[in-house]
């Protein structure tokens, strides 16, 4: 039940189940941004990114906010990992 | 500065930051208190002034309209930025697209990211518009629905080759189609002048049921312009940066 | 949980900080950087939550229901979208430096001559 009064859509789930959901994703987000930071290889690093991008979206979900959602998905996991992997083509050296 | 140093600098400043931000947390009013007067304010009266049920959107395009405006020419100036710094400098040639073979070993695209991109080209496109025409009853509008749409051009490039991706998508066109995009968002704030009315005020008519593809005024006007426009800002900064990997060569090495 | 969303927060702009003072590669610092973006994008919408309400779409609820801010989702929406250009652009300066300098440590690139 929600303490909230005349909050009664089909969509309505107990208070306590949300806030399960948001600290296990919340704590998955810290742990996503850590592991961003300490992979050091670049090209490496765009593929956390995408998932780290994949991870935002599902909290800006929880957090009842769906049009950021579709932002966070679609630059995160499509538009940031080209722009950076196309650079990341440009500055590979010609020997490797 | 030695790289152990610095570490030990970043320790100390972190940690006085880290003191004064849990120092300012703790007069918060708590997550999920959102004890504000604005924003329920707006729930109270948004759906019946613009005849918008998607309550985002009206505040971006409507109650602050302003703010859009200034971050839609942020995305502008970078756009033409990435044009301006990744220009031809001296001393560089173009070689032509169809030579591979000079000094990289690019191995063949495979069969199935041919196919995949294929199949989802068309549909990304498709979606990308839908998103970006329905911003007053979804959760949708302009800014999503403009990076599906680059998103669907960029699979045309992976489809196929980069000649193919250059004819659908030319620079002099996605030029146009930019400045019609971030003109027309101001070009409606103007009409809201001459038509005696503050700047971006919703001046069309608003339609008879709350909801609708065809109501909220100005709203889906403006969204459908901002979608135009972040759709040509990315397609030229994924092209300018494939000319550079491609066809841009030193000219003497 | 009255206060876990800012302490994560404040992580994740300090994990973010940590990677930007500790790099040695150009492109890694501008990933950090975006990292720290999205701390603000959490932080905004932490704001704004209340407990218990719904989305502020009323496409299919009925009018006057309780629901979250909407003007923080209306800031963090095109701000993702933005710094994402803006990521493009320090990009294309950091494929400029390495042509001009050969290199993309950034140790090695503070010391300009002339």
């Amino acid at each position: 039940m929600t303490e909230l009064a005349g909050v009664h859509t089909p969509y309505t789930v107990p208070v306590v189940m949300m806030d399960v959901l948001q600290i296990t994703v919340l704590v998955l987000v810290a742990a996503g941004a850590t592991a961003v930071v300490l992979v050091r290889r670049p090209v490496r690093q765009v593929v956390v990114l995408s998932v780290y991008g994949v991870l935002l979206a599902v909290l800006f979900l929880v957090f009842q906010a769906p049009d950021v959602t579709l932002s966070a998905l679609t630059i995160g996991a499509v538009a940031l990992p080209i722009v950076l992997l196309l650079t990341l083509a440009k500055v590979r050296k010609p020997e490797e | 500065m030695t790289q152990a140093q610095r570490r030990w600098i970043f320790l100390v400043a972190g940690t006085g930051l880290a003191a004064f931000y849990l120092w300012g947390l703790s007069g918060l009013p708590g997550f999920g208190n959102y004890p504000g007067p604005y924003g329920p304010a707006i729930l109270q009266v948004a759906v019946a002034q613009t005849h918008a049920t998607g309550v985002v959107s009206a505040v971006n395009f409507l109650y602050r309209g302003f703010d859009t405006v200034g971050e839609e020419f942020i995305l502008f100036t970078a756009a033409s930025g990435v044009s301006v710094v990744l220009r031809h400098l001296r001393g560089e040639r173009d070689r032509s697209a169809v030579d591979e073979a000079a000094d990289r070993d690019v191995p063949p695209t495979s069969s199935a990211v041919r196919m995949v991109a294929l199949v989802f080209a068309g549909p990304a496109i498709v979606v990308g518009w839908w998103l970006a025409s329905h911003a007053q009853t979804n959760p949708s509008g302009g800014f999503q629905g403009g990076v599906v749409l680059a998103s669907g051009f960029v699979l045309v490039y992976l489809a196929g080759e980069f000649l193919v991706f250059e004819r659908f998508s030319p620079v002099d066109l996605l030029d146009v189609v930019e400045g019609v995009g971030a003109g027309g968002f101001a070009a409606t704030g103007l009409t809201a002048v001459f038509l005696s009315m503050p700047f971006l005020a919703n001046w069309l008519d608003l339609g008879q049921y709350p909801g609708a593809v065809s109501s909220s005024g100005t709203i889906a006007l403006i969204s459908f312009f901002v979608g135009l426009e972040v759709a040509a800002a990315f397609i030229l900064i994924v092209g300018e940066l494939l000319e550079q990997t491609l066809l841009i060569r030193q000219g003497e090495s | 949980m009255a206060v876990f969303p800012f302490v994560v927060v404040a992580w994740i702009l300090g994990i973010g900080l940590y990677g930007i003072v500790t790099s040695r590669h150009l492109v890694h610092q501008i990933v950090c950087l975006t990292v720290v973006q999205s701390s603000t994008y959490v932080l905004l919408l932490g704001v704004g939550y209340v407990t218990g309400a719904v989305a502020p779409y009323y496409y299919d609820v009925p009018d006057h229901t309780p629901a979250v801010d909407p003007v923080v989702q209306a800031l963090a929406l095109t701000d993702v979208v933005v710094e994402a250009a803006v990521t493009a652009l320090l990009l294309s300066f950091a494929v400029q430096a390495h042509k001009r300098f050969g290199t993309l440590d950034p140790h090695e690139l503070a010391s300009m001559k002339g």
